[in-house]
């Protein structure tokens, strides 16, 4: 089985269709991540004023606010893709490929990455917050200069984990015609009955997690 | 400098602060005691508006704290630095940045900031720790940035929150002396809230002692440690020993005029009598020198005790069974 007739037939899949795949997933990945994290972390901020054990406790803003991000995480990803198509077609014009994906995968990530945030800014000692308070620090100052300066090392760990976690999601987009590497392990290997690409696609995941585990790692450990 | 009034506040029905009256003075080192959970941090958190109270007044330099918005007391805190039990300082900034942080919350120029903390970080003797991380210094270390970060406004009053609990008695001790060293030189009012009874008689002057959210008991230190008030008692305990049935038990109080002399062995040969030492004390309130003699004498002998005492001005009371004084 493995002559070079299977090494040229594979070769061919690897140039024609796999690595295309891949410079699509790392698109998607890239652009729903690097949205998702703005958007995270600036909705971070906002929960962790209005938090009920936040700078400015308030319970109806904090409360509408954890109401939707916890309705957009109750969603399995493929489920709020096809879901949210109308809205994908009305801004993005259309509900496939990859440009498509971006939308419903930033909306998925937005609020998960929000309360790893949240979570990473509400571990700081609440002591410090005392002490910034006491020497008249605002409640912005306490967030930027406190808050998350305390907590780079838990929102770049964070971070990781939300970007190997829509890493799979991504892949599972393939599924409902996003493309990249999900779909091409999706058509090209489990329907085609095609086990050389499917277990190529896989590994290429494996090596993707692998190097932003380093990548985040390496962070960390620079920042803590 | 500071003064309370009145001041009330309580969580649902729970009565955290109930009708305090305290007056600091200007350049005063000032203790709140009590033990934990009496209310005396909420009390302490009150003065630089970190807690709101219900009723009552409390004026700082002329100035109602409850009055202030939001920004005038972020302007106000500047006035009032503050240490804490586990130093608060951040761990991923520099001792330079640390103490640094308010003067860059306050944007103020990098000269005089660059100044500042190297003035700061020299007055409590950490100029080759610049550098350092808070995880690099030693417990005693951690809270003297904590103290230069306290002082980096320029605060005319230094609030500390049981400041050396978290340290071993000798550093404890240079903390402490620390901030006599500040109280004097910079004439910072401070504000001391603690459990221990050796910060209280080593650092301040004067006292309140708090318990169940109400003062109980407050004035100057030796005379709060010479009368020994039920609150004071009630806060350090009372020391185990077994009182004799028999004869009158006495404790004989030493203030700084008498506590030098050998009152007991001159007593005893004067009058010819022997007695039983039960217990002594002596400690140093700042530079006084106070303590107590507890003796027991025969019920025959107590007259002459009684008289050779009177004479000689020497200040004394019963003690009874339980080791209580009764006046």
């Amino acid at each position: 089985m493995l002559d070079s007739a299977f090494f040229q037939e594979w070769l061919r899949y690897f140039n024609g269709i796999i690595r295309p795949a891949i410079g699509a997933t790392l698109r998607m990945v890239t652009a729903s991540m690097f949205f998702a994290f703005i958007l995270g972390f600036l909705l971070a901020i906002v929960l962790v004023i209005y938090s009920p054990h936040g700078l400015r406790p308030n319970k109806r803003i904090y409360g509408i606010l954890d109401f939707f991000v916890n309705i957009i995480r109750s969603f399995p990803i493929i489920i709020l893709i096809v879901a949210i198509s109308p809205i994908t077609r009305m801004v993005v014009g259309t509900t496939i490929g990859e440009k498509a994906a971006i939308l419903p995968l930033t909306i998925a990530a937005a609020p998960f990455m929000a309360r790893i945030f949240e979570n990473s800014m509400m571990e700081v000692d609440k002591q410090l917050i005392e002490a910034a308070r006491s020497f008249g620090a605002s409640d912005l100052q306490i967030i930027f200069k406190v808050l998350i300066k305390e907590s780079i090392p838990s929102i770049i760990s964070g971070t990781t984990l939300s970007i190997i976690y829509f890493l799979s999601a991504t892949t599972l987009a393939g599924a409902v015609g996003a493309g990249g590497i999900g779909a091409v392990a999706l058509n090209y290997g489990y329907q085609s009955f095609n086990n050389s690409i499917l277990y190529t696609c896989v590994f290429i995941l494996l090596i993707m997690v692998q190097i932003i585990q380093m990548i985040g790692n390496w962070l960390y450990k620079k920042f803590v | 400098m500071i003064k309370i009034e009145e001041l009330s506040k309580s969580y649902n029905d729970f009565k955290v602060l109930d009708n305090i009256n305290i007056k600091i003075k200007k350049g005063m080192i000032y203790g709140i005691i009590g033990r934990s959970g009496a209310g005396k941090s909420t009390l302490l958190r009150c003065i630089n508006g970190l807690e709101s109270y219900d009723s009552g007044s409390l004026i700082v330099d002329g100035v109602d704290v409850k009055s202030l918005n939001s920004k005038e007391i972020r302007e106000f805190r500047k006035n009032i630095g503050m240490i804490f039990q586990q130093f608060s300082l951040l761990s991923r900034l520099s001792v330079y940045d640390n103490v640094a942080l308010p003067l860059r919350c306050w944007k103020y120029k990098n000269s005089y900031m660059d100044k500042k903390v190297k003035e700061l970080l020299d007055i409590v003797g950490l100029s080759d720790k610049i550098h350092s991380l808070p995880r690099e210094l030693s417990g005693g270390q951690k809270q003297r940035v904590a103290i230069a970060r306290a002082l980096s406004m320029d605060p005319k009053i230094l609030l500390c929150d049981e400041a050396t609990s978290a340290l071993d008695p000798k550093t404890a001790k240079s903390i402490m002396d620390l901030l006599c060293r500040i109280n004097q030189q910079l004439g910072i009012t401070i504000v001391i809230v603690t459990h221990q009874m050796s910060v209280v008689k080593r650092t301040c002057q004067e006292i309140t002692i708090i318990e169940n959210g109400k003062a109980i008991v407050n004035g100057p230190v030796n005379e709060i440690f010479l009368q020994q008030p039920k609150a004071l008692t009630n806060l350090i305990g009372n020391k185990d020993i077994s009182i004799p049935t028999d004869g009158v038990t006495i404790k004989i109080l030493l203030s700084d005029k008498n506590s030098k002399k050998p009152i007991v062995t001159t007593m005893a040969r004067e009058i010819g009598i022997d007695f039983l030492v039960l217990d002594s004390e002596l400690d140093n309130y700042r530079n006084n020198l106070l303590g107590s003699i507890m003796i027991n004498v025969d019920d025959k002998h107590f007259h002459k005790v009684k008289v050779f005492l009177d004479r000689n001005n020497i200040a004394w009371t019963f003690v009874d069974n339980g080791n209580n004084q009764v006046n």
